[in-house]
């Protein structure tokens, strides 16, 4: 089933990464005379990057997903706020993505899930895959593709695919579901070289300090005390 | 085409910890040798540099220092009656390539088993009777005794500048080291590391439960430190970067630090990087080896080079896939119990943990090195009683985190949902405030863990995959089980504000989560050509200028992390073929 009757997919270039609102063809030096359409968090968020091997759709999908696993809230702004569908972009245009350090000899028996990843698919194929199979069964349930659903609808999609109870087509809901969380949330963690974690801000939402990371004296300093110190990250040191 | 090369004393095939060892001995004994390693050539100064050293993603989660799956992995089968599928995506173990191994990118942890361990079979069946170790459980002694390689732990611990405090000099047992560890001659080389909250926490808990808390031996470096080569290590800089990284201090102990600048600089050593060992070519009636074949993995060229003296130093796996593919000795058939290549793999009994969380108490666990916890010894090996118990073994038990790195360590306590508004309050709220009570247990031989040749799944050279026949057997879950009770006693002891279910093990070996890269046996020490590979020395029974070093050699694994272990045995390894092999080449020892 095709998704021809919903408007095509391009992305605010005003709203940044942290929004998934209908199609805007207005380019962004007019958008950012109109700011009062815009709602305040996402107002503040970065421009968006180009995507390397991602469609619009598959991309929008990754942002919905990490706004729901990562909502926005006091501590942080939300995970495609952050980049983290930038970050999934640029792994699964590298060598990642493309299936480096997987050994993809044949044949591909279907095996217990103790022996772990079994599928022909290298990272890139999994997800375009798992999106097209993850959109088709929320049209089925909710009569839109993911990203285009409400809030609680995609929480609850989500949860569904989590509890394996999502019938997607040639993928259990279940393996598609924690290999998104895995992806999203390195996408949150990781140094904000990689293009998630714009401003540190899931370290700051922690207190993780990055680096340099040599405590050799803050380790007796700080003993049963909270380190105080502002993150840094490897683009700091570069 | 194989070119064929001119002849060298000796040829060492893998460059990590006992590659490196075998060479260094072999080259000052006067032997020309030839280094053979599948990766590349790797060195801190270049490699292990702030701040690209510190990329979580990079080095933890895309596993840039490991062996590339891509192109050698094994394939896994929990029973013999089961078609086994390959591990297509590392995840429970890690091997290493690269110059150095799995030498660069390990935690530290450096032990001594027990002497009840070296003589595991007859300390068992003296303790408890000729009938007491089950007829499946193939558990064999050490051919060499805790006494004889003391001198060669020791001298290990001194190349690495091992951190820790002695718990047993002499005979004379101390309180705040392991009192349960085999005598030492010596302490420590250096002083225990700095103490974290978590490693405080944990030693009260087991004090006051009446247990032995004891600080990690580590081979992280508390003090600089200059090792017997003349070779000198930074001071640990509790970065939590530590496992599945460089170190950028030099404070880990690793082969590339601790001996390759010494090895490399001798004009009696050639190192060959993008060398990979094909296979072996054996003389079955003259019992030698005569040569290796390796491929230039940057042109594809295959050379033949022959040694009169060949080490094997690979990991586990390619030790034993070369014995294997060469013929060397016979294949063991589980149904039979005959032939011996391939027996007693074991792995590590690591499932059990349990989380403590503590509203009140700062633990920076970013604040830390990778063996830098506080351990207790009481349920280990045969350290207690085990009459009734209805298991042989026992466990290391370990509190202190060894990172803070968040893709992967941000605890929550148990029934937080995985994501969403709660988890991430959560996650917040805990991260600074959680740690790990661990536990590494022993994995004694069965007769049905294994390893062979994959019949369908082949590497990049066109070579069968090993086959690893192996899953958790009756004995290892009640020792888990057994365990996972002692951890509830210690978590609740420290008082948390939330502590999570201590694990077990109870399902099948499962290679996704991470456990440990310690894979043992296969090419299995012993006294007795038909049921062991090895003799005492590591030389091959069935080719005499062979020798096999490694934790592929452990009839059986102890709980304890092997790099200990497989420093001293090729120490000890190295001077039997100085001292006695050079001077009457032949066989080492008579069956």
């Amino acid at each position: 089933m095709s998704d021809d009757k919903i408007p095509i997919r391009r992305r605010n270039f005003l709203l940044g990464a942290g929004t998934a609102v209908a199609a805007s063809l207005t380019p962004p030096a007019q958008a950012a005379e109109t700011p009062a359409q815009t709602p305040p968090p996402a107002a503040n968020g970065p421009a968006p990057e180009p995507l390397l091997t991602l469609t619009e759709t598959e991309h929008a999908f990754f942002v919905a997903a990490a706004d729901a696993m990562i909502p926005a809230d006091e501590l942080s702004p939300s995970g495609g706020q952050c980049g983290v569908a930038t970050f999934i972009d640029r792994q699964l245009a590298g060598a990642y993505g493309n299936g480096a350090r997987l050994y993809r000899d044949g044949p591909f028996p279907k095996g217990k899930p103790e022996l772990g990843y079994q599928l022909p698919l290298n990272p890139r194929e999994f997800f375009r895959a798992g999106i097209a199979a993850a959109n088709e069964w929320t049209r089925k349930t909710y009569g839109k593709d993911f990203d285009r659903l409400s809030e609680a609808d995609r929480d609850a999609a989500l949860k569904a695919m989590e509890d394996g109870k999502a019938e997607m087509n040639a993928m259990p809901s279940r393996q598609f579901f924690a290999a998104l969380l895995q992806i999203t949330m390195e996408g949150f963690f990781s140094d904000p070289i990689y293009g998630g974690n714009r401003n540190m801000a899931s370290w700051k939402m922690v207190g993780y300090p990055g680096l340099p990371a040599t405590y050799r004296e803050d380790i007796k300093k700080y003993f049963g005390k909270k380190y105080d110190k502002p993150p840094r990250s490897i683009a700091d040191f570069s | 085409m194989t070119i064929t090369l001119k002849e060298t004393d000796a040829v060492v095939v893998g460059v990590g910890w006992t590659g490196s060892i075998m060479a260094r001995e072999l080259t000052k004994a006067g032997l020309n040798v030839v280094g053979l390693e599948r990766g590349a050539k790797r060195m801190p100064r270049d490699n292990f540099t702030i701040p690209s050293v510190r990329d979580d993603l990079k080095y933890a989660v895309r596993q840039e220092l490991f062996q590339d799956a891509q192109l050698e992995t094994v394939s896994l089968r929990h029973s013999p009656s089961e078609t086994a599928l390959p591990i297509r995506r590392l995840g429970s173990f890690l091997p290493g390539t690269d110059l150095g191994g799995a030498g660069s990118h390990w935690n530290g942890m450096t032990w001594r088993i027990l002497p009840s361990d070296h003589k595991l079979r007859s300390h068992l069946t003296e303790r408890y009777g000729k009938n007491a170790i089950p007829e499946e459980m193939t558990v064999e002694d050490f051919p060499v005794s805790y006494d004889e390689l003391e001198p060669y732990y020791d001298k290990f611990e001194k190349l690495c500048g091992v951190s820790g405090k002695a718990g047993n000099l002499r005979g004379k047992i101390i309180d705040g080291g392991n009192v349960f560890e085999g005598p030492r001659q010596n302490d420590y080389p250096n002083p225990p590391l700095t103490r974290s909250m978590a490693g405080t926490i944990m030693e009260k808990a087991s004090r006051d439960l009446g247990y032995h808390p004891f600080p990690a031996p580590s081979s992280n470096a508390s003090e600089v430190y200059t090792n017997f080569e003349g070779l000198t290590l930074g001071a640990c800089e509790y970065c939590g970067h530590c496992e599945r990284f460089g170190c950028e201090a030099n404070a880990k102990a690793s082969p590339n630090v601790c001996i390759l600048p010494a090895l490399l600089a001798d004009p009696k050593f050639e190192l060959r990087t993008y060398a990979q060992v094909k296979e072996l070519v054996y003389d079955k009636a003259a019992k030698k080896v005569t040569a290796v074949r390796y491929v230039d993995t940057r042109t594809g060229e295959e050379y033949e080079q022959p040694a009169g003296l060949v080490i094997l130093g690979a990991y586990v796996f390619n030790n034993t896939l070369l014995m294997l593919t060469a013929g060397i000795g016979e294949p063991y058939d589980y149904k039979t119990g005959k032939g011996a290549v391939g027996k007693n793999y074991c792995y590590q009994v690591s499932g059990n943990s349990v989380t403590v969380f503590f509203g009140d108490k700062e633990i920076n666990p970013f604040m830390a090195s990778g063996a830098h916890g506080v351990l207790i010894d009481d349920f280990n090996g045969d350290n207690f009683d085990h009459a009734g118990l209805g298991f042989f073994g026992g466990a290391w038990i370990q509190a202190g985190p060894t990172n803070g790195r968040p893709i992967a360590t941000r605890p929550v306590p148990p029934g937080t949902p995985a994501w969403g508004r709660e988890w991430k309050k959560a996650t917040a709220q805990w991260y600074n405030h959680a740690f790990n009570i661990g536990a590494s247990g022993c994995n004694y031989a069965h007769r049905e863990n294994f390893l062979d040749l994959d019949p369908t799944y082949r590497d990049a050279l066109g070579r069968p995959l090993i086959r690893m026949s192996y899953n958790f057997r009756d004995n290892d879950r009640k020792l888990a089980d057994y365990i996972g009770g002692v951890l509830g006693r210690l978590a609740k002891a420290m008082n948390p504000t939330h502590m999570s279910t201590p694990s077990t093990q109870r399902g099948d070996y499962n290679v996704v989560p991470y456990q440990s890269t310690h894979n043992t046996g296969g090419t299995m020490t012993g006294t007795d050509p038909k049921t062991s590979v090895v003799n005492r020395y590591l030389q091959a029974w069935n080719a005499d200028n062979l020798f096999v070093v490694g934790a592929s050699v452990f009839p059986q694994n102890a709980s304890y992390n092997p790099t200990g272990i497989v420093g001293a045995l090729s120490y000890y390894a190295a001077e039997a073929i100085t001292t006695k092999y050079l001077k009457s080449p032949g066989p080492l020892v008579h069956a």
